[in-house]
């Protein structure tokens, strides 16, 4: 059953996990690959799409001032249809309605590219959701979600991310399991990811269901979990391996 | 300490369980499964096949030197000498059910199947390891002294 919501004590980024030749790509813009993404993003920022021919910067300007923080008050609840959404909802709502254009597939070049550029506008502030009525519920069912034993391996994210940060599962350190640096170039992946992504591999770990990227499911999780980061910084676009 | 208390007290309940993908049914009591799941012989280097193997995936919590394998978690204690402090009654009540003894266990349940949520349909119904490969395993394990 559900336990009462608690952040991991300290706090930790897992980048504090991760090993030297790690930190030293996240740290160093010039040779961090993530940073590709970046400027794909920040591209395709000023580029028309769809039929209104418009481009992000023909609402939104310069996104260094418009979106300084605002990926770090995601995910939000979207006064228009009601429903949390991520920065990756936002951007593909963008699109469609103002854009007049398809929605970016998730984790696509394109919508890592775009929600990286959006995200490294928040680099170095806190992570800042509120928990109100509107979103409550959606918080309620992530943390469920958090500490529900699943698959087949009947293990809840609270096992290993709560109870065991620090120690190694094979060869690799676990982490408290922090939404704060992504997307993220994962060098497992050898390429740029999703925090939703992250989040199906844990979950094929335990051998449970793959909620699909984008899904409620992965939405209320993200949203707790961003509530349990808080008192760390947004460190997108991050590296991990 | 009273959540260890609570584990003997479920331990100590006989609890009789039919068998998941059509195996013998088992009895657990005192927190030991007394009979053998499987009526083959077991057959130590396949139970240490199994146990460095990504289908049971011991290795990833427990260090076992022994098997010579090259990286080995630390989520759960070595299993060095194990052979030495646990039976085979002991080894196969933990191996088939871990939360019957910690209700708080990280160790998943190699042979229950109920219970379970969210579970990944291919693998709905099925156990972690069949009766025979928890034999096996049992097998390799009382080598290790």
């Amino acid at each position: 059953m559900a336990a009462d919501a608690r952040r991991p004590d300290p706090l930790k980024s897992g980048i504090e996990f991760s090993g030297a030749e790690v930190r030293a790509l996240q740290q160093d813009d010039f040779s961090s690959p993530a940073m590709l993404w970046v400027t794909r993003g920040e591209k395709l920022w000023s580029e028309p799409a769809g039929k209104s021919e418009k481009s992000c910067a023909s609402c939104h300007q310069d996104a260094r001032a418009s979106m300084k923080g605002v990926s770090a008050k995601y995910p939000k609840v979207d006064p228009g249809t009601a429903k949390l959404t991520n920065i990756e909802g936002r951007i593909n709502q963008c699109r469609t309605q103002h854009q007049q254009a398809a929605p970016l597939r998730y984790d696509s070049d394109e919508l890592l590219g775009l929600t990286a550029y959006v995200g490294l506008q928040s680099r170095g502030m806190p992570v800042n959701v509120a928990i109100d009525t509107q979103n409550r519920s959606n918080f309620e069912r992530g943390r469920d979600m958090f500490y529900t034993r699943m698959g087949q391996m009947n293990l809840a994210c609270t096992h290993c991310h709560d109870r065991n940060f620090g120690r190694k599962l094979l060869n690799d350190t676990i982490s408290q399991g922090h939404g704060n640096p992504y997307p993220v170039y994962r060098l497992e992946w050898q390429t740029m990811g999703s925090l939703h992504r992250r989040l199906r591999a844990c979950f094929f770990g335990v051998r449970a269901e793959l909620p699909p990227a984008g899904s409620p499911d992965l939405l209320d999780l993200e949203l707790f979990l961003a509530w349990r980061s808080q008192g760390l910084t947004v460190e997108t676009p991050g590296v991990r391996k | 300490m009273k959540r260890w208390i609570g584990g003997l007290i479920v331990a100590a309940v006989v609890a009789a369980c039919a068998a998941p993908g059509g195996g013998l049914p088992y009895q657990m009591s005192g927190g030991e499964i007394r009979q053998p799941l499987a009526s083959g012989v077991p057959d130590a280097e396949r139970g240490r096949k199994i146990l460095v193997s990504r289908e049971a995936n011991c290795i990833l919590c427990h260090a076992v030197p022994e098997t010579g394998e090259r990286f080995f978690g630390n989520l759960a204690p070595p299993l060095s000498g194990v052979g030495k402090r646990s039976t085979a009654a002991q080894m196969r009540a933990r191996l088939v059910d871990p939360l019957a003894f910690n209700a708080e266990s990280i160790m998943p349940a190699y042979y229950r199947v109920e219970g379970l949520h969210r579970v990944a349909e291919p693998l709905r119904g099925k156990p972690v390891l069949s009766a025979e490969q928890i034999e096996d395993v049992i097998a390799y394990l009382l080598t290790l002294q």
